[in-house]
């Protein structure tokens, strides 16, 4: 799953089909996603028949299914739907500026640090809603800072960056087990978000910051997609079709950080979403265009649909990191493997 | 550019070690190791006097003062036999795969340890530490083969980078499947956090003595390998020219490692950055030869983590800190320090 395409000139009757052909696989993703939404408020632990489930998103007082769909599953599934979208998004940014799939901000420490920054905010310093986002974008920029100046040493090379990072991912994370220790009145559900992230205690409030943050640095990132889409031909190629490449690489900085970090906020990291995303989009709508909206239609869907298979399809009950992980390792390894295998630069 | 091997020259500039000079340095190192061997005993969350230590000493737990001090000789002797295990399995593996930045905790191996005795006890109704150090063992030999098989696939061999990478990816892998193991299962002792981060807290005899075989074989294997692992970094072909089996040699050596690893994961949980940090200071104190490396890096591995488990005690009175964390927190920039300085070899 390259991030990087041949540069290729096609004409433009070839153009239009591709992006015809695009359009439809984009939409085809949004039909899947809309489908998961419905499953997942539709069939719970019973079934709530649909047309319950309408007059209850109306707003209207429906005996029971108010509190099933109302209360446990919409919440759940508007906060997997909106923070999946944050991961994807904020993830395919990351490969593409860095050229590396292996280059995600749950790889290299950016989700530890807004991780590590929630948990601190919450337990040592009892903050919480806003206050708690804050201080965890302010954390994940301050990590992505770190990472990149620490990293720079003649440029900044992709491998050394993604080492830095596991570094200092390895510190952050002993640090959320560290203050998790120190709270033992916490439950082990709670310490699990902060660990592998989980949407199990969701709020329809806490959608409220997570939609505006989607709609900021979403945004901000939409706003630079053809310079970020540029950019994986590489810089000075980027530079010479016009791309202003370091402008481009701050705004997506923000915009990435800045959407993962509220999302973490919320949700904890939820495990290698931000990492898979990319890539899969990339296998279904093809390496050309540009992977935004695919990455983020597919970071909502992971998140939704490992929800309800850690809730419902599993023998025990996992929260939704457990089962993302779960499918994230081996894929993290099989990466690995080819890359290792064909030679070719990550 | 290529990363530079720890191993492969003397530093020019720098006087030849008299092994007279490296004697007495390890003997500090063994004064050193003796001294905070005391302060751990006498250190702790709680102030006990004197004479209720030396009444401890002597097997008297009448008082609580006694009774904690007789809790801190087995964890003291726990963290004594992990550092210096890890601290030796790290010099060894650096030899072995000519990686500066191997550690039993960066390569995953000690990750693997934890996820086979986790399935083990999930699964298999294991319960005995026996079974524990027999599974651990076997997880960090399995583990130890996937991330070089993996990272010396392709062009150029098990490079460091590759080789780092395999490893960092495999212990991010597995250590998600640890929770993803041990969450459903309540009643595990210790449950997910004492087989995420080490520590070496709970120590008690029965559970140090089943591990001692297994850390003397280990200790053996690594010892008597000090000497193909000089001939290992002069490179294989070199190596090989001057009549060393190399798989062999790689082998035996990786052995020793594994089984380092492997019996101290079953003791105290995946520590990391131990094995990172030693064998790279003692490199600095006594040059590239194993055969002086290897005693030196168990030395310093034991006092290092000793000291860790001080601090870890008193940092945060009355609660602790586990040892794995403190490492961690040493460990990981000292990792960030050595990449930077590195020029890495881009794939």
């Amino acid at each position: 799953m390259t991030l990087a395409p041949a540069l290729t000139f096609s004409n433009a009757a070839d153009r239009g089909r591709r992006m015809r052909r695009q359009a439809a696989l984009v939409a085809f993703l949004l039909a899947l996603l809309v489908a998961v939404f419905v499953l997942t408020l539709v069939l719970g632990q019973a079934y709530t028949p649909p047309g319950e489930v309408l007059r209850v998103l109306m707003g209207e007082d429906v005996p029971g299914a108010s509190f099933t769909v109302g209360q446990l599953r919409l919440p759940r599934a508007v906060l997997s739907v909106l923070a999946g979208m944050s991961f994807g998004l904020s993830g395919v940014a990351f490969q593409t500026m860095l050229r590396n799939p292996l280059a995600s901000p749950d790889i290299i420490g950016i989700s530890s640090g807004a991780s590590a920054a929630a948990v601190f905010a919450i337990v040592v310093l009892s903050l919480d809603g806003p206050a708690v986002s804050v201080f965890a974008v302010c954390a994940g920029l301050a990590v992505a800072l770190a990472i990149y100046a620490l990293a720079f040493r003649d440029g900044v090379v992709g491998t050394r960056l993604i080492l830095i990072g596991i570094g200092v991912s390895a510190m952050l994370e002993s640090f959320v087990a560290y203050i998790l220790t120190q709270a033992p009145e916490w439950t082990l559900q709670e310490a699990l978000r902060w660990l592998t992230g989980s949407v199990n205690s969701a709020r329809l409030d806490q959608a409220v910051p997570l939609a505006l943050s989607l709609l900021v640095f979403g945004g901000l990132l939409m706003s630079r997609a053809r310079d970020l889409d540029l950019l994986r031909l590489g810089d000075d190629t980027a530079a010479a079709l016009g791309v202003n490449v370091a402008w481009t690489r701050v705004t997506v900085i923000i915009g990435a950080v800045g959407m993962i970090a509220m999302a973490t906020a919320v949700t904890g990291p939820i495990a290698f979403v931000a990492f898979l995303a990319g890539p899969i989009a990339v296998r279904i709508v093809g390496p050309r265009g540009s992977l935004l909206l695919p990455a983020a239609l597919v970071g909502a869907v992971l998140v939704l649909a490992s929800d309800y298979v850690g809730q419902f399809l599993l023998p025990s009950r996992y929260p939704v990191g457990v089962v993302t992980g779960a499918l994230g390792a081996p894929y993290l390894i099989y990466l690995i493997v080819r890359v290792n295998r064909t030679g070719r630069s990550l | 550019m290529s990363l530079s091997t720890p191993t492969a020259t003397a530093r020019p500039g720098m006087p030849a070690r008299s092994g007279r000079m490296r004697g007495l340095g390890l003997l500090g190192l063994g004064a050193l190791l003796v001294m905070l061997c005391a302060l751990s005993i006498t250190i702790g969350s709680r102030d006990v006097p004197w004479s209720d230590i030396a009444a401890a000493l002597s097997g008297q737990v009448d008082t609580v003062g006694q009774a904690a001090v007789s809790l801190r000789i087995p964890r003291t002797l726990l963290a004594l036999l992990a550092g210096a295990a890890l601290g030796l399995a790290g010099a060894v593996m650096q030899g072995v795969t000519r990686n500066p930045l191997a550690d039993p905790g960066i390569l995953g191996i000690n990750t693997g340890a934890a996820l086979a005795v986790v399935v083990g006890v999930a699964w298999f109704g294991m319960s005995s530490t026996d079974a524990f150090v027999w599974s651990a063992t076997a997880g960090a030999g399995f583990t130890a083969l996937f991330v070089y098989t993996i990272g010396s696939m392709g062009r150029g061999g098990a490079t460091p980078l590759k080789l780092t990478l395999a490893g960092a990816a495999t212990s991010i892998a597995f250590s998600s499947l640890v929770i993803a193991v041990v969450l459903p299962r309540n009643d595990i002792a210790g449950g997910i956090r004492s087989w995420q981060i080490g520590g070496v807290g709970g120590a008690t005899d029965e559970r140090i003595l089943p591990v001692l075989p297994f850390l003397a074989i280990g200790l053996a294997l690594s010892m008597l390998s000090a000497k193909r692992l000089n001939a290992l970094a002069l490179g294989d072909e070199l190596a090989a020219g001057l009549g060393e089996r190399v798989a062999i040699a790689r082998a035996v050596a990786a052995l020793g490692a594994v089984l380092l690893c492997g019996a101290t994961t079953a003791a105290c949980g995946p520590i990391g950055f131990v094995g990172l940090v030693v064998p790279h200071l003692c490199r600095l104190l006594v040059g590239v030869d194993h055969r002086w490396l290897l005693p030196f890096s168990a030395a310093a591995g034991a006092c290092l983590l000793i000291l860790a488990d001080i601090v870890g005690r008193i940092a945060a009175r009355p609660a602790e800190i586990d040892v794995g964390i403190v490492t961690a927190f040493v460990g990981a920039p000292f990792f960030i320090w050595i990449v930077r300085r590195q020029r890495v070899r881009e794939l």
